[in-house]
């Protein structure tokens, strides 16, 4: 594979992580624009163990996911109180805190606004980030499968009554909060890993619009859809190049065109028609 | 089983800023019997099915379900002891076929062995979702197992309401008005069909306006006007009950 191929790849499975970790929230009704900020903290704080601490990159990797993860879950406490633009605004003002604090603290150890560079001297091997991408599809393949991937389309669809339905909606939602939180820390920690050079302002406003725009375009009701949206939205711009300075505006049009023609996303659970099989035992109610 | 009190509420009282809607109630349902609450409009009756679930918190009273209070409980909590309900307005989860609503109904049941009441009646030990597709049967929806709600006629999305909360396998099912815009055909067929749901041994609590439906059906009424609970008794003491007229016919002279 020729080095282009190589970083197209690349970007393409960070790119369906990020999707995924926007649709685990959206699964159960749960709109972030803060997801950057959970990348930021995975990206960084792997990073620093790694460079500072010589810390294997496995270990590294999964202490900055689990970090973010953490504070996914105590954000997504105040969050349920929150819907919809509310709790998209609140989100986004979250991710700008980790970015400012990445931009004016720890700078000996991350540079700042500078940037932090030599995060090792050869970037990691692809199939450290497609092993992540695989894990992660089987995941969700067997969640939306499950009783609980329907509790979250419940959850989505109408979070009081799901509670009338014995459902613990706190725990469900503030769970696919923290788990997106995880998957999006995870990320971080393999773009830094991969790329060597990270900056606070890659994780701005714009890196969480990315994220949301593949879920919504892709189809937010099954996790297909946003590994679609991921695949869309990376390999396209690469085939539009000909287009030259009408690049942009050719994306806007696609959205807008998709979003006329397939308001619920390109790929809808009517679409894969999946036979729910609820496995008798071992499935989590 | 008859006789042992189910529900019973102590001088619940609840207020939306400076209107007291549900005033110092007091009601006893019993075990296995069908039961109605009336009233005209605004007289609390949805309000009465949002304090015993948990949606509202009652000001001041007590809710018990047989002998467990339940007043302060979550919803979720409320529902695994036993109380399920259907909504004025149909609320069906808009992305679930038929099947996965009642499938969604039995998320927190353990997945085998005896249950409470009607899991007994469809036989004990079933798997669950045995349990679900038996119950889409004893409901007439089997036919309509894989359809999403927006597709189906108004009768057959209030039988699925009623099939997702009897999967919840609740000893008390809250009924909120159920025959509200059916057609006469609909509304006898969900006659039968309460008095199937009796008879697997739920107790049932009903909200209507259709007196012919209420008093048909329901063994006792209590009737509630402003909050208040101005009579309760069986349907022929209720017919006769001067308050009840007055309140909704208005009074003489």
């Amino acid at each position: 594979m020729s080095s282009y191929h190589l970083d197209l790849f690349s970007a393409l499975g960070i790119n369906i992580l990020l999707a995924l970790s926007v649709y685990s929230p959206m699964a159960t009704g749960q709109l972030s624009l803060g997801n950057a900020g959970f990348m930021a903290i995975g990206a960084y704080v792997s990073a620093m163990l790694t460079v500072h601490l010589h810390m294997p990159l496995f270990p590294a990797l999964v202490i900055g996911g689990i970090l973010a993860g953490t504070i996914g879950v105590l954000v997504g406490f105040p969050a349920l109180r929150l819907k919809g633009v509310f709790l998209a605004m609140a989100t986004l003002g979250f991710s700008e805190i980790v970015r400012n604090y990445f931009m004016n603290f720890l700078e000996t150890w991350t540079g700042g606004a500078y940037g932090f560079r030599g995060i090792g001297d050869t970037p990691i091997s692809i199939v450290w980030i497609w092993a992540w991408v695989f894990f992660f599809i089987m995941f969700f393949y067997v969640l939306s499968r499950s009783r609980l991937g329907l509790m979250m389309i419940a959850t989505h669809d109408d979070d009081t009554v799901s509670e009338l339905m014995g459902i613990n909606i706190v725990r469900l939602k503030v769970g696919a909060f923290g788990l997106g939180a995880f998957i999006a820390g995870l990320a971080g920690g393999l773009y830094a890993h991969y790329y060597l050079y990270i900056e606070p302002e890659f994780f701005n406003v714009w890196q969480s619009i990315y994220m949301v725009l593949f879920v919504i375009m892709g189809g937010m009701l099954t996790f297909w859809g946003g590994v679609l949206g991921a695949g869309i939205f990376t390999i396209l711009p690469e085939f539009t190049r000909i287009l030259h300075d009408w690049r942009g505006a050719f994306f806007g049009v696609v959205i807008i065109v998709l979003m006329i023609a397939r308001p619920a996303g390109i790929v809808t659970r009517e679409i894969l028609r999946l036979d729910f099989w609820i496995p008798q035992r071992g499935s989590r109610t | 089983m008859k006789g042992k009190s189910i529900l019973t509420l102590k001088g619940v009282c609840k207020n939306f800023g400076g209107l007291m809607a549900v005033d110092h109630l007091d009601m006893e349902v019993l075990s296995g019997q069908v039961c109605g609450l009336i009233g005209p409009n605004g007289a609390g009756k949805t309000t009465v099915f949002n304090l015993i679930t948990g949606v509202h918190r009652c000001l001041s009273g007590t809710i018990r379900l047989e002998e467990k209070e339940i007043t302060r409980e979550k919803p979720y909590r409320i529902t695994r002891s036993g109380v399920a309900r259907t909504f004025q307005t149909i609320r069906l989860f808009s992305n679930l076929s038929t099947l996965e609503q009642v499938l969604v109904g039995q998320n927190f049941l353990p997945k085998s062995g005896a249950g409470t009441a009607a899991a007994g009646a469809l036989g004990t030990g079933l798997r669950l979702r045995d349990e679900a597709e038996e119950l889409l049967k004893l409901l007439g929806l089997w036919e309509s197992r894989d359809q999403r709600p927006n597709t189906l006629p108004y009768g057959s999305q209030r039988k699925v309401e009623i099939a997702r909360a009897l999967a919840t396998r609740p000893k008390l099912l809250l009924l909120d008005e159920p025959v509200a815009g059916m057609n006469m055909r609909e509304t006898r067929d969900l006659l039968a069909m309460i008095s199937k749901i009796r008879d697997l041994g739920v107790t049932i609590l009903i909200i209507d306006h259709d007196m012919k439906f209420v008093m048909g059906i329901c063994s006792t009424l209590f009737v509630l006007n402003f909050g208040r609970k101005i009579a309760e008794g069986t349907p022929d003491q209720i017919r006769r009950d001067e308050q009840v007229l007055e309140a909704y016919l208005g009074k003489e002279d």
